[in-house]
C-alpha cells in the first residue's frame, strides 16, 4: 500500500512539475482569477493542486450521499421508516444526474481538461458516465426496494453500498491514470461482493458473494500487475504521459509493455464479463439479489468499459497493432459463447447472465474499433443497456416471488395472461436485447456494427450480426413462453383438428397445462410460495428447444404467482421501457454519444 | 418531383395499419373477439382506400420516385424517413393492401383473435414501408420488422411442429440479413469519402455515386445484399426454411408470407441490389441465373414428390420465384417488366392457392393428397374457383399467369437464350404437378368424410372474390398495370447498361420515353450520353 501511494506521490509531482509553468501563477500566490481560486496561499515549496471540483461533483454528491445516508440511519431507528431510504437514494442519484448537466455544458463552452493533478480527466466522455451511473443508482433505487421489502432486507446498507458502488464506477470512468482507474475499481468491487452476498438467509447468494469476491479479487491482483509492468515500460501511470513517452519513443523490447498491456485488459475484461473471463458470471448473476444483479450488471460492466476505453484509446493508441487483434479474439468468443451458451439455460437469472456476456461483446465490437465512431458507438451500447438490463432483471425479480422461489423460464409462462403489462414491457425489453428494430437495442448493434464497418472489420461485423441471430432464438423463445396461451392452443376447433392426428399428440401439453394453470391457481400459488423445496424437486432438466416447448412445460405448469408489481418497480420498469423505445426511434440519444467524446 | 398532393400519402399508407394494430392492442379483453376484427376489417379497408388514390394519381409517363416524403429522421447518422413509390413497387403496394383484408378475414383463426389481427396490422405496416423506402436504413429496419410479426403469427397460431417451424424462419432470415446489413453498412460507409465524407443511406445518392467504388468493392457489398435477400426470396440452397414455415403457418399468414413476404427479397434485388450496383450485378448475373434455374429445376422436381398438399403449393413457389429472379437478372425490358409483373400475379394467385388449401384443411383435418380425392362431387363451386386459379398459376393464356411468364420468356430468350430454354421447363413441370395434385384431390369418386365437405361458404366466397376479379382482369387486360410499370423497368435498364457497359440487344432494350426528376437522377453528367450513345447505335 505504501508503494501505490509512493507511486501517486511520484505521480502527482510529475503533473505539477508539467503544470506549474503552463498556469504559470505559482509563487504569486493568493491569486483568484476569474471569481475562481486557482491557488491557495502556500508555503514556498509545498506541492499544492489546484482542484476544480465542478469536474468530479457528482462523485462527491453520491460519495458525500452515502455518508449522510448512514448518518440518517444512525439517528432513526431501525426500520422506523420503510421506503425512506431508497427515497434518499433516488434523491442522491437524481441530484448527482441533474449535476452532469452544468459539467456538459462547462465542457461544451470550455473543452475538456484535466484535473486533480491530471488524476481527473474531465471531459464529454466522463460527464456522460458519470450520467449513466447516476442512472443506474436511481433504476436501482426504484427496483431495490419493493425487492427488499418482500424479502425482508430493507435497511440503509443496501442502498449505501450501491452509492459507494456507483462512486468507485465513477472515478474508474473519470480516471486519468492507472491508479485511480485501481482505487475506482476497488472501491466499486468490494461494494458489489457485498451486494452480491446480501440476501443472507439465501444460501445461493453468500456463496455468489464468495465466489465473486475470491475471483474478483484474483482478477484485481492481476491487473494491479498489469499496470505495474505498465508503470515499467513506459515510467508513467498517466495515460496522456503514457501515450506521449509510446508516441515520441520507440520500444524495441517491448514484452514488458504488451505483457503489462494484456494484464490490465484481462483484469478489465473480467470485470465486463467478456469470454474467457466469464466463469463467474453466471453463478454471480444467479445468486445475488435480483436487483442488484441488475445494477450491478449496468454499473460493473459500464464502468469496466470506460476504464477499457480510456486505457487503450489513450494511454496505448500507439499500440493499436497489438491490443486490436486480442480485442478482436476476446469480441468474437464473447459474441458466440455468450449466444450459445444463453440458449441451453433453464435460469432465467443465468440466461440473461449469458445473454449479458453476449452484450458485451458488442461493446468490445465498438472497442475494438479504436476510433472515435467506435468509442462513441460503445458508450451508446452502454447507456441503453442500463435501462435494458436493470429493467429485465426487475421483471425477474417481480415474477421470482418471495425468497426467489421461480427463476426458471417456467415462471414465465402464459405471462401476457395474467400481467399484461409486465408481459409487454419484458417483451419490447427482450426485442431491445435481441437487436429488433425500433428499441435502441436495434440502434446500438447498428452502431457498433457500423464503427467496426468503418474500420474495414467486415468478418466481425458479420460475426457479431450472426450471433444476433442466435441470440434472438432465445430471447424470442422467452418472449414465446410469455405469449404462450393455454387455451388458444388446446381448443379443439376446425383448425385443432385440421392438424391430424399427429397435432393432437403433440399437443396435449397444452390443454393439460391449461387446467393446471386455469383450473388451480388458487391451489398452485400457495404452493409456488410454501414449498419450496417440492419446486426445488421439480426443477425440469429436459432441453426446451423450440419444440419441445410444450412437451417440457408440462413439467413447470405451476405459475408463480407474485405479490404485486411494487409501485417504484412499476415506475422504473415504465422509465426503462419508455426510454428503450425513446432511445430507438429518435436521435438524441445517439447525438449525446456521439459528442461525448475523448479529450486526447 | 415531389408529390403533387400535399397529403403525406405513402407516410399515411404505412402508419394507417400501425394505428389499427395499437387500437387492437388497446381493446377490452373481454368484448375483443368481434372488436378486434371489426377494427382489422376497417384499417384494412381505409389501406385499400389510400392504395386506390395512389393508382389512381400515380403519372404514368414518368420513371423517377412519385410521392415522395423525405424527411430528417437520424441526421447525424444520415438516415432519413424517405419514401417515394415508382412502377416497380406500386402495384407490389395494391396487391399487398388487397391480400391482407382476404387473408385477415377469410380463413377463420383459432385463438385469440386481437393478437392475431393485431400482428397481421403489423405486418400489414412493415410490409408497405419495406416497398416505399428509398433509405436502406428505413428498408433493413421494415425489412428485419417484418419477421417479428411473421414469427408470432406463425408460432401462435400455426400447426403442430409451428414452434419449431417459427424459430427456423426467423433465425434463417435474421441470419442472413447479417450480410444485408453489412453490405449496406459497407456501402454508406465507402460511398461516404465519395460523397464529401458525410454519410447518407438514400438510395438515390448511394447509386449515384456507387459506381466509383472498386470493382472488387462493388461485388462484394453486392453479394452481401443477394445473400441477405437469397435467404428471404428463398433461393435453392438457402430454401430450407420455407416448407416448414409455410406449411406450419396458419392460413392468413402463410399467405401473406407466400404473397408478400416472399416479395421482399425479390424487390430488394431490383431496387437496392441492381439499381445500386449494377457492375456487379451484371458480373454476377450468371451465378444468380444458374442459380435461379437451379432452383426451378430441383423445386419442380421436389414438388412434383410431394404428398401434402400444402406442402406441395409450398414448393411451387420456390419455382415461380426462381422463374422472377431469372426474369430479373435476364436483364432484358421485357424480362425484368415480366418479373414484376409476376410478382403481382404470384401475389394473387398464391395467396389465392393457400387460402383454398387452407379451407381443405379445416374441412378435412388434413393435407395429404393421399387421404383427399373427390372433392369436386361434394363442392363443385370450390373446385370451379380452385381450378381457376390453378389455370392461372400454370400461365394459361388469358389469366394473370400468362402475360408475365411470356414476358420473362421473350425477355430472357432475347438475351440468355439457353436459360429461357431451361427456363421454359418450369412451365411444363407446373403444368405436372399443379393439374396432378389437383386431378388426386379433386377428381374421382369420394371416399369417407370426403364425400360430405361442405361447398364453399358465402363469406369464403366473398374473401376471395378480390383475388380472383384481379387473377382475370390482369390477364384480360394487362395494358394499364404494365403501361405503369415500364416507365421505371426501362429507367433501371437504362442505368444499368450505362453504369456497366451492358450490352443489351435492340430488341430487348429500354425506350427512353420517360422522364425522371432532376433530383433524382443517378447518372450525372451522363444526361446527353444516353441520347447520343443510343444515335450512334442505332436504337431509340
Amino acid at each position: 500500500m505504501s508503494a501505490t501511494a509512493g507511486v501517486l506521490a511520484s505521480a502527482l509531482v510529475a503533473r505539477l512539475g508539467a503544470q506549474g509553468p503552463v498556469s504559470g501563477t505559482s509563487g504569486t500566490s493568493c491569486v483568484s482569477a476569474s471569481g475562481r481560486v486557482d491557488y491557495l496561499c502556500q508555503a514556498p515549496g509545498s506541492i499544492h493542486v489546484p482542484v476544480d471540483y465542478l469536474s468530479f461533483l457528482p462523485i462527491l454528491v453520491l460519495g458525500g450521499g452515502a455518508l449522510v445516508l448512514l448518518l440518517v440511519s444512525s439517528l432513526l431507528t431501525k426500520r422506523s421508516r420503510p421506503g425512506l431510504y431508497p427515497l434518499l437514494t433516488l434523491v442522491i442519484g437524481a441530484a448527482s444526474a441533474i449535476v452532469t448537466i452544468p459539467e456538459w455544458l462547462h465542457v461544451d463552452h470550455h473543452g475538456g481538461s484535466v484535473d486533480v493533478g491530471g488524476q481527473v480527466i474531465f471531459d464529454h466522455f466522463s460527464v456522460l458516465f458519470m450520467l449513466l451511473i447516476s442512472v443506474a443508482v436511481v433504476l436501482g433505487a426504484l427496483f431495490s426496494d419493493g425487492y427488499l421489502q418482500r424479502e425482508g432486507l430493507d435497511g440503509v446498507e443496501g442502498y449505501v453500498l450501491m452509492l459507494l458502488a456507483g462512486t468507485g464506477g465513477m472515478l474508474m470512468a473519470v480516471s486519468g491514470g492507472l491508479i485511480m482507474l485501481f482505487l475506482g475499481l476497488e472501491i466499486m468491487s468490494i461494494a458489489m461482493y457485498v451486494l452480491a452476498a446480501f440476501h443472507r438467509r439465501r444460501e445461493q447468494s453468500g456463496e455468489a458473494g464468495l465466489k465473486y469476491f475470491l475471483l474478483g479479487a484474483f482478477s484485481s491482483a492481476i491487473f494491479l500487475y498489469g499496470v505495474a509492468l505498465t508503470y515499467g515500460a513506459t515510467g508513467s501511470l498517466q495515460y496522456g504521459e503514457i501515450a506521449g513517452y509510446l508516441a515520441t519513443t520507440t520500444i524495441v523490447h517491448d514484452g514488458v509493455l504488451l505483457a503489462g498491456m494484456f494484464l490490465v485488459v484481462v483484469g478489465l475484461a473480467f470485470k465486463v464479463s467478456a469470454v474467457p473471463f466469464h466463469f463467474w458470471t453466471p453463478d454471480v448473476y444467479q445468486g445475488s439479489p435480483t436487483p442488484f444483479t441488475g445494477y450491478m450488471a449496468a454499473v460493473a460492466k459500464a464502468a469496466a468499459f470506460a476504464g477499457l476505453l480510456r486505457y487503450l484509446d489513450e494511454a496505448l493508441p500507439t499500440q493499436q497493432a497489438n491490443w486490436r487483434p486480442a480485442i478482436w479474439l476476446i469480441a468474437v468468443l464473447t459474441l458466440l459463447v455468450g449466444s450459445v451458451m444463453a440458449i441451453a439455460q433453464r435460469d432465467l437469472k443465468r440466461m440473461l447472465a449469458y445473454s449479458s456476456i453476449s452484450q458485451a461483446g458488442y461493446v468490445l465490437i465498438g472497442v475494438q474499433a479504436a476510433s472515435t465512431r467506435g468509442a462513441a458507438a460503445a458508450e451508446f451500447y452502454l447507456f441503453t443497456y442500463v435501462f435494458i438490463i436493470a429493467g429485465s432483471f426487475a421483471v425477474v425479480s417481480v415474477l421470482q416471488g418471495r425468497g426467489e422461489g421461480r427463476n426458471d423460464l417456467g415462471a414465465l409462462r402464459g405471462l401476457a395472461h395474467r400481467r399484461p403489462l409486465l408481459a409487454g414491457a419484458f417483451l419490447v425489453l427482450l426485442l431491445a436485447q435481441a437487436g429488433i428494430p425500433l428499441t435502441s437495442g436495434f440502434l446500438a448493434k447498428f452502431y457498433v456494427i457500423e464503427a467496426a464497418v468503418a474500420r474495414g472489420q467486415y468478418p466481425l461485423a458479420v460475426i457479431g450480426m450472426v450471433a444476433a441471430a442466435i441470440a434472438a432464438f432465445f430471447y424470442l423463445r422467452v418472449a414465446l413462453l410469455m405469449y404462450l396461451d393455454g387455451e388458444a392452443a388446446g381448443v379443439g376447433g376446425p383448425d385443432g383438428a385440421a392438424r391430424g392426428p399427429a397435432a393432437a399428440d403433440l399437443q396435449l401439453g397444452s390443454p393439460r397445462m391449461s387446467q393446471v394453470a386455469g383450473g388451480s391457481p388458487a391451489a398452485g400459488m400457495p404452493l409456488a410460495v410454501a414449498d419450496r423445496s417440492l419446486l426445488a424437486g421439480l426443477e425440469p432438466v429436459a432441453s426446451l428447444d423450440g419444440e419441445a416447448v410444450s412437451a417440457a412445460d408440462v413439467i413447470e405448469a405451476v405459475p408463480a404467482e407474485g405479490d404485486p408489481v411494487p409501485l417504484s418497480t412499476a415506475i422504473g420498469l415504465a422509465v426503462c421501457v419508455a426510454f428503450t423505445v425513446f432511445a430507438g426511434v429518435t436521435p438524441w440519444v445517439i447525438d449525446y454519444a456521439r459528442h461525448a467524446t475523448f479529450l486526447f | 418531383m415531389t408529390s403533387h398532393l400535399s397529403f403525406p400519402l405513402l407516410t399515411a399508407i404505412v402508419f394507417v395499419p400501425l394505428a389499427g394494430a395499437i387500437v387492437t392492442g388497446l381493446l377490452p379483453r373481454s368484448r375483443v373477439e368481434p372488436l378486434a376484427k371489426v377494427v382489422g376489417a376497417l384499417t384494412t379497408l381505409v389501406e385499400i382506400a389510400l392504395v386506390v388514390t395512389l393508382v389512381v394519381e400515380f403519372k404514368t409517363d414518368t420513371a423517377g420516385f412519385q410521392f415522395v416524403s423525405n424527411q430528417p429522421w437520424l441526421p447525424e447518422l444520415g438516415i432519413r424517413w424517405f419514401v417515394g413509390v415508382d412502377g416497380i413497387s406500386l402495384f407490389l403496394l395494391a396487391v399487398t393492401a388487397l391480400l391482407f383484408p382476404v387473408a385477415l378475414l377469410g380463413p377463420r383463426v383459432v385463438g385469440d383473435s386481437k393478437s392475431y389481427v393485431g400482428w397481421m396490422l403489423v405486418l400489414e405496416a412493415a410490409c408497405m414501408l419495406t416497398f416505399v423506402s428509398l433509405d436502406l436504413f428505413v428498408f433493413f429496419v421494415a425489412f428485419e420488422v417484418t419477421l417479428v410479426p411473421g414469427y408470432f403469427l406463425i408460432s401462435g397460431f400455426g400447426g403442430p411442429r409451428r414452434n419449431y417451424a417459427a424459430m427456423k424462419f426467423f433465425v434463417y432470415t435474421f441470419a442472413g440479413s447479417a450480410f444485408l446489413f453489412v453490405g449496406i453498412l459497407a456501402m454508406v460507409l465507402l460511398v461516404g469519402r465519395y460523397d464529401g465524407g458525410h454519410d447518407t443511406f438514400s438510395l438515390i445518392t448511394l447509386a449515384r455515386y456507387a459506381g466509383r467504388l472498386p470493382v472488387a468493392d462493388q461485388e462484394w457489398i453486392f453479394i452481401g445484399l443477394v445473400i441477405g435477400f437469397a435467404v428471404k426470396i428463398p433461393l435453392v440452397p438457402l430454401h430450407s426454411w420455407l416448407p416448414d414455415a409455410y406449411t406450419q403457418a396458419p392460413t392468413g399468414a402463410s399467405m401473406i408470407i407466400a404473397g408478400i413476404l416472399f416479395k421482399l427479397g425479390a424487390y430488394g434485388m431490383l431496387r437496392f441490389g441492381i439499381f445500386m450496383l449494377p457492375r456487379a450485378a451484371t458480373r454476377l448475373a450468371p451465378l444468380l441465373l444458374a442459380l435461379a434455374i437451379a432452383g426451378i429445376l430441383y423445386g419442380a422436381v421436389v414438388t412434383i414428390m410431394q404428398r401434402d398438399y400444402k406442402r406441395l403449393i409450398a414448393y411451387a413457389s420456390i419455382v415461380d420465384v426462381a422463374f422472377i429472379v431469372v426474369g430479373i437478372f435476364a436483364f432484358s425490358a421485357q424480362s425484368i417488366t415480366g418479373g414484376v409483373f409476376e410478382m403481382v400475379n404470384h401475389g394473387l394467385t398464391t395467396g389465392a392457392l393457400f387460402f383454398l388449401v387452407g379451407m381443405i384443411g379445416e374441412r378435412r383435418g388434413t393435407y395429404r393428397i393421399a387421404e383427399l380425392g373427390g372433392l369436386q362431387k361434394p363442392a363443385p363451386i370450390f373446385a370451379a374457383v380452385t381450378i381457376l386459379v390453378v389455370m392461372s398459376a400454370i400461365g394459361l393464356p388469358g389469366l394473370n399467369g400468362f402475360a408475365g411468364e411470356f414476358l420473362v420468356l421473350v425477355g430472357t430468350f432475347v438475351t440468355d437464350r439457353w436459360w429461357a430454354v431451361a427456363a421454359t421447363s418450369a412451365v411444363v413441370t407446373g403444368a405436372i404437378y399443379m393439374l396432378w395434385s389437383y386431378q388426386r384431390v379433386f377428381h374421382g369418386q369420394p371416399h369417407g368424410a370426403n364425400a360430405t365437405i361442405p361447398d364453399m361458404t358465402l363469406r369464403e366466397a366473398v374473401a376471395i372474390a378480390p383475388l380472383l376479379a384481379g387473377i382475370v382482369y390482369l390477364g384480360v387486360f394487362p395494358a394499364p398495370f404494365l403501361n405503369r410499370i415500364t416507365p421505371s423497368v426501362d429507367h433501371l435498364l437504362a442505368h444499368v447498361e450505362l453504369a456497366s457497359g451492358l450490352h443489351v440487344p435492340p430488341n430487348a432494350s429500354p425506350r427512353l420515353s420517360y422522364r425522371v426528376p432532376a433530383d433524382q437522377r443517378v447518372d450525372l453528367g451522363h444526361a446527353g450520353l444516353v441520347a447520343s450513345t443510343r444515335a450512334t447505335g442505332g436504337r431509340s
